[in-house]
């Protein structure tokens, strides 16, 4: 025990990894200043060059960069009322209200302070959850795990969207596009037409990069309505006040790390919807309502720590089952598996000291936020400066030499096009990519625990009920599936009943 | 661009029973009741069921108001000829590096693909060359010096450094 922390000590502090951590952070720092440059799309633009690190600084790149990246975005957004990140989105008309009577400094100074106390928060969660999950998932068999993938698809499903019919579709779409090539336990070539590309399936990297990285380039291309980007505001100090709001909201920032870690480790929704649920609990709950919108900091410093507790919070169901807790995580799933790294409760037995430096990176991260975050406060008018005209062109550019470079093949660059291209026109068309995303990932795990069960019980669909944790996780999942059915055709017959 | 709920079902139920034909063919695994074809099997079910409940609610949209659900509606973009230029400009730098770039070779093709770009998204012209030149070269140091990626040189080839 001792041992494998002084192990994982020796990682992190390795002068390459702080290096990497340093650069990581400005990188972060950046594109979630820049509106238009998501958190998510710095995970994808990472991979490419962690590709060539080894496993730890990989894992730092990304932790680092994600979390500077959705404290970040609250600036933009409190300066000129754009997000830098959606998980941003949700309170920056509040922050842009409090700019403009002055209290930028108060409302940049509570989303930073926050942040880090969230992120820390759910770095707590996940150090003391996470444990123990996977000393209970070491007794899972194939029937839970099939389970278990099923329950967090669904969850994807439901709360990533309010229309869960489009919801479903995108999660169908993306387990297709998990089942092409050989990587199947019959080891047959599923829909590959000959084409010895598709063999291996289609690269899971390039096609995030195409998803997360392009479709925002496309819809920055056909912007018709760009807001220019000026800040004229001037900037105290952010670090006044913050001590006092902390004994002024110590409930509400309870609240706020809670809700967030829990939303976070539910698979499919991150950040964003974090925020978007804390800020409406924090109004419905609040002793003053009434000046929410208005420029009141209350509802900032619940969700502003909650949406940096909810990218920890990924990370629980992402080590423990390799069930990604958001897209972030769904990036990183497939990193660890590129870094032999394979997330299942025997990475928690076998190398205890690398999920250690994960839990040490994540404070580390969290904590360099504060001196760095106040830091890119102060730069931020030039940051801001840097035109997006320019700046896509060049991301674009940098993600077509990243698709290619994963495995030499100009197919990769294709494979990252028609992605992008795809959930451009679906999200333009209200289907959530989200659910895409966990489909491809998840595909392959849920097809080999459905054959071997099906093997194992030959073909005996009971069997799938058969074992205690199975059957409470089988039941569960039918639940999420038909009780919002069932509870509108109750409501419906009650309402008929009334009427009559 | 926004296109009818029941256009898109239309769509996959096309492919959920293409698929479902399409796994047909798929041959058992020896001495087992599942194989190859049962998971896209039950998923090209599911896609097509999805499919009919899209096409029911597209139509009953449409017929309840052809204004708010019509068949096809462009977005606001594609009324503006920039817009869909450079929509178009983007995908299309793409379709062009990834037919041309081994022939042509990465610098080349780098210099182009953003000279393009920066000229449809109204980078001052001045500017665009040198800034797409120096673009490529940077990235190029990044990966193929620093990273060892064998981005391919091309017509340069005899130049390689």
């Amino acid at each position: 025990m001792s041992l494998a922390w002084a192990q994982a000590f020796a990682l992190v502090f390795d002068p390459y990894n702080i290096f990497v951590m340093l650069v990581a952070s400005l990188f972060g720092l950046f594109v979630g200043a820049v509106p238009g440059l998501t958190a998510t799309m710095a995970t994808a633009l990472l991979v490419p060059v962690t590709f060539f690190m080894a496993p730890i600084p990989s894992i730092a790149a990304i932790v680092t960069a994600t979390a500077m990246a959705i404290f970040a975005g609250d600036i933009p957004g409190c300066l000129m009322r754009m997000p830098g990140t959606p998980a941003s989105a949700a309170y920056t008309d509040e922050a842009y209200a409090m700019t403009r009577k002055g209290l930028a400094d108060t409302a940049l100074g509570a989303g930073l302070v926050f942040s880090a106390l969230g992120g820390l928060f759910g770095t707590a969660v996940l150090m003391l959850s996470a444990p123990a999950l996977a000393d209970f998932a070491l007794r899972f068999s194939s029937f839970e795990y099939f389970w278990l993938v099923l329950l967090g698809l669904t969850c994807a499903v439901f709360i990533t969207s309010d229309r869960p019919l489009k919801g479903f579709v995108s999660l169908l779409l993306g387990l297709l596009v998990a089942s092409v090539g050989l990587g199947n336990p019959a080891a047959f070539p599923r829909f590959t037409f000959g084409n010895i590309e598709l063999l291996g399936g289609i690269g899971m990297i390039p096609m995030m990069i195409g998803m997360f990285a392009i479709s925002e380039i496309l819809r920055f291309a056909v912007d018709t309505n760009p807001q220019l980007m000026i800040v004229d505001k001037p900037i105290g100090n952010v670090f006044k006040g913050m001590w006092e709001l902390t004994k002024k909201y110590p409930l509400q920032i309870l609240r706020g790390n809670a809700v967030g870690t829990l939303i976070g480790a539910l698979p499919g929704a991150g950040a964003d919807i974090a925020a978007w649920v804390t800020y409406a609990i924090s109004k419905r709950f609040s002793k003053e309502p009434e000046k929410f919108g208005t420029g009141h900091v209350e509802g900032i410093v619940e969700s502003g720590s909650a949406n940096n507790s909810a990218l920890a919070g990924a990370w629980i169901p992402a080590l423990v089952f390799g069930i990604p807790g958001d897209s972030i995580t769904a990036i990183v799933i497939g990193v660890l598996y590129m870094k032999n790294m394979n997330p299942g409760p025997t990475l928690f037995t076998n190398n205890p000291q690398n999920i250690y430096a994960v839990y040490l990176l994540f404070i580390i991260a969290n904590l360099i936020m504060i001196p760095f975050g106040w830091w890119c406060i102060k730069v931020s008018k030039q940051i801001l400066k840097v035109p997006r005209t320019v700046l896509m062109p060049v991301i674009m550019l940098f993600c077509v030499v990243g698709s290619f470079a994963i495995n030499n093949t100009p197919f990769d660059v294709t494979v990252m096009l028609v992605a992008g291209v795809a959930a451009f026109f679906l999200e333009a068309n209200g289907f959530p990519v989200a659910p895409a995303i966990l489909g491809v990932v998840l595909g392959g795990m849920l097809e080999e625990n459905l054959v071997t069960s099906m093997i194992k019980s030959d073909g005996r669909l009971l069997a799938f009920f058969e074992r205690p944790i199975a059957a409470s996780l089988g039941a569960m999942t039918l639940a999420v599936w038909f009780l919002p059915l069932l509870l509108r055709r109750l409501r419906q017959l009650a309402g008929i009943g009334r009427a009559a | 661009m926004k296109i009818n709920d029941a256009v898109w079902g239309a769509l996959f139920l096309l492919l959920g029973v293409a698929i479902l034909v399409h796994v047909q063919s798929f041959p058992a695994m020896s001495g087992q009741k599942v194989g190859p074809a049962l998971f896209p099997g039950v998923i090209a079910v599911g896609l097509s069921v999805c499919a009919l409940l899209l096409i029911a609610r597209g139509i009953a949209a449409h017929r309840q108001d052809r204004e708010q659900a019509p068949w096809l509606a462009a977005g606001p973009w594609m009324r503006s000829p920039r817009h869909v230029l450079a929509f178009l400009v983007t995908i299309g730098v793409n379709v062009f590096y990834i037919l041309i770039v081994d022939r042509l070779g990465f610098i080349p093709t780098g210099v182009i693909y953003l000279a393009l770009l920066f000229a449809v998204f109204g980078v001052r012209l001045r500017n665009n060359l040198v800034l797409a030149l120096i673009v490529t070269l940077v990235i190029h140091y990044a990966f193929y010096k620093l990273l060892k990626v064998p981005l391919p040189w091309g017509v340069l080839q005899s130049w390689a450094w």
